[in-house]
């Protein structure tokens, strides 16, 4: 019978099922972290319990990590916030109690979870994958049956090397044609979640398939999948292809000689087949996709950058219509307003949505040469980790950032959740790369309006949002504002 | 886990959709290493006109008087009625502690998102899911009726409204079961040591690079 990629990987991982279709699907990869994991490795404890493969977890600090360059050359005992340190030295001392592996804070392979567990080979197609956080969603992109979990499930995979799960649906999102030059993976998941809502994908695992999803690199990938969970499903997936096997080839923890030759193999079967069902499919035409900035507090609110904010008659009940006056009143935008009318003071390029290499290439692209707007009052550019640091200064990246009047930082989740001291003041609005505009997320008050990081780089310069076909018409649009 | 039988409370309205796990238990109390004490900064951004810090003293902060889990009328509530897709976003299980720790345990609204549903049953707290139609209801009767409670019997998948009405409402069969008798999952799995050892013995076979050991 045909099946989809979700059904290939849920069957070669069903451990047992019961009649009522609950199942123990067995985990081949769990990823730690600091904010997600304590509470779950003091329950082992207490229970007396250990972990059933230790050789399937591996962590990493990254929530919660100062990214200043002097206070992590200065280590973890030197980090100013005590509650955090406390945190972050428990991830140490769980890992080295229960001997799981853990890439330190000032390892040059330290960086956000998401970027480093690919990065590394830690995450393979074929593979499942869990982790105390929800943008586990990300690992999809290569092919991995990959979501997040809660602190109890942390323990539970740790104990049991095993999840209770129920069979999710499936969902296609099927985008044709190629997107527009400067549209990107960050728009096409902004569109997708505008399209069919942050719990449109509730229950199911989304698979993004179509001739614009094949075109994207393995970063455009993870860019897309990491939203999935934005659209309310726990797991985004693209087949493997020929993209998928070279991003892998040569990882440190990819397989080596004859299970290179065996894992590809299997690999590559990993594609839904011809005919395969799937509960819902929705196809967007992905030449029709503009850049997309969100305007509210759900992810969900989400407009072009050519077109407005909502107006409150245009709403279909009254739960809309108090929801739409909320995030007005929370954002300080009237009703109707042009996107390109809103002005930023703060950027953030970063977070594990965009913080890989090509993302910084697609900001740096636009901000070469040129200089922030006057009204920009704070803007970092957080890279995911010490490798794609390390990359983008081997490429000059950093100087074309520093010479624009950014600062360039250490690798983390920083902003995204200002866990650490990166964060907004109250009434401050900030571009952000990242992926929630939650009321408070980026720092109590704190105003976020998600864009690619093209886009964040352009309102940068021009100090608010800039109607664009792609990036050159954006460094031509930046031009003349200077 | 605490078990679930049955539960008669004084019900309060969370009137919004897509409320997120980030609203109910904002990141600066994740720092916290603990499974206890979050309930004083459950909607912590709401609930005080301040801003809230981990290890701050919550009774001296002044409180939203414009926020309803403040006003008198829902004190000591244990029933949250909210709106769709409750629990969005981040898969912190904070969330439910909070919920838990400041003495909810059941949370009605026409849709759950899908890790604060889990995390929600793991922690003693039953997600009812009803019609928007009914949650609707629900809120026209709550913001009429000074004390309006409802009794949840899970032993018989009903609610009583104070009318006399008796709603019946669906839930997974499983995790019912682990509500009721208040079992632990870890223990349950356990059971299954046998399974998991066979299915890993032939899964390393198949796929044997994801048995190597893991060398930074």
């Amino acid at each position: 019978m045909a099946q989809t990629l979700y059904d290939k990987l849920w069957e070669a991982h069903l451990v047992d099922q019961r009649e009522d279709g609950t199942s123990l699907i067995y985990i081949d990869r769990h990823l730690l972290h600091e904010v997600t994991s304590a509470q779950a490795f003091e329950g082992l404890s207490l229970a007396g319990r250990s972990p059933w493969r230790r050789n399937a977890n591996l962590a990493v600090p990254d929530h919660n990590v100062s990214t200043l360059q002097a206070e992590r050359a200065a280590g973890l005992a030197a980090l100013p916030d005590p509650v955090s340190r406390i945190q972050l030295q428990a991830l140490d001392d769980n890992c080295k109690a229960f001997d799981i592996a853990e890439i330190p804070l000032n390892d040059i392979r330290q960086g956000i979870v998401h970027v480093m567990g690919p990065e590394q080979g830690a995450v393979l197609p074929g593979m499942t994958v869990v982790c105390g956080d929800s943008h586990t969603s990300t690992h999809g992109a290569v092919g991995a049956l990959a979501h997040g979990i809660g602190t109890s499930e942390v323990e539970h995979v740790l104990a049991t090397q095993c999840l209770i799960q129920r069979k999710m649906k499936n969902f296609r999102v099927q985008v044709t044609g190629q997107l527009p030059r400067g549209v990107t993976a960050k728009d096409l998941a902004l569109a997708v979640i505008g399209r069919i809502g942050t719990a449109g994908g509730t229950g199911y695992a989304l698979e993004f398939s179509g001739d614009a999803v094949c075109a994207l690199t393995m970063e455009g990938r993870m860019t897309l999948c990491n939203m999935a969970i934005e659209a309310g499903a726990r797991c985004g997936l693209v087949a493997v292809d020929d993209v998928t096997i070279e991003y892998v080839r040569g990882k440190p923890l990819a397989p080596k000689g004859e299970h290179w030759t065996a894992a590809e193999a299997w690999w590559r079967s990993l594609r839904s087949d011809d005919g395969a069902h799937f509960d819902r499919s929705i196809e967007i035409d992905g030449s029709a996709v503009r850049a997309q900035v969100t305007w509210g507090t759900s992810p969900e609110m989400v407009a072009s950058v050519d077109g407005y904010v909502p107006r409150l008659a245009e709403m279909p009940d009254e739960t809309a219509r108090q929801g739409l006056q909320r995030a007005l009143e929370y954002m300080g935008l009237s009703e109707g307003m042009p996107i390109t009318d809103i002005q930023p003071d703060a950027i953030f390029i970063g977070s594990c949505t965009n913080s890989r290499i090509e993302d910084l290439r697609e900001a740096a692209a636009v901000l070469r040469g040129r200089r922030l707007s006057s009204s920009i009052k704070k803007a970092l550019v957080v890279p995911g980790s010490g490798l794609v640091k390390a990359q983008a200064e081997a490429e000059g990246l950093d100087q074309i950032f520093m010479e624009a009047g950014m600062e360039w930082r250490e690798p983390g989740c920083s902003m995204c959740l200002a866990m650490n001291a990166d964060r907004l003041e109250p009434g401050e609005r900030c571009a952000s790369t990242s992926n929630r505009n939650f009321e408070g997320r980026q720092g109590s008050g704190g105003r976020t309006h998600l864009v690619s990081p093209a886009m964040a780089a352009a309102a940068a310069v021009m100090g608010h949002f800039v109607s664009i076909d792609d990036v050159e018409a954006v460094s031509d649009v930046v031009g003349e504002g200077l | 886990m605490r078990a679930f039988t049955q539960h008669d409370g004084l019900v309060a309205p969370m009137d919004r959709a897509n409320v997120d796990t980030d609203l109910m238990i904002p990141k600066q109390f994740l720092k916290s290493i603990k499974r206890s004490g979050f309930g004083p900064n459950l909607f912590d951004d709401l609930r005080y006109l301040d801003e809230g810090a981990p290890g701050a003293d919550n009774s001296v902060r002044p409180l939203n008087p414009e926020f309803p889990l403040n006003f008198p009328r829902y004190q000591n509530a244990s029933i949250l009625l909210a709106r769709e897709n409750f629990g969005c976003g981040s898969s912190r299980e904070h969330a439910a502690w909070a919920l838990a720790d400041d003495g909810f345990c059941c949370v009605i609204a026409p849709s759950f998102a899908d890790i604060f549903r889990s995390n929600a049953l793991k922690n003693g707290i039953l997600p009812i899911e009803l019609s928007a139609t009914q949650v609707q209801v629900l809120f026209d009767m709550l913001f009429e009726t000074e004390g309006f409670r409802l009794q949840v019997d899970l032993s018989a998948n009903t609610l009583t409204l104070p009318n006399g009405d008796i709603w019946p409402f669906q839930i997974d069969a499983f995790r019912r079961e682990c509500l009721l008798q208040g079992l632990d999952d870890v223990g349950i799995t356990l059971e299954s040591t046998d399974a998991i050892k066979a299915f890993e013995e032939h899964h390393a076979k198949r796929f044997p690079w994801l048995f190597e050991d893991l060398v930074l």
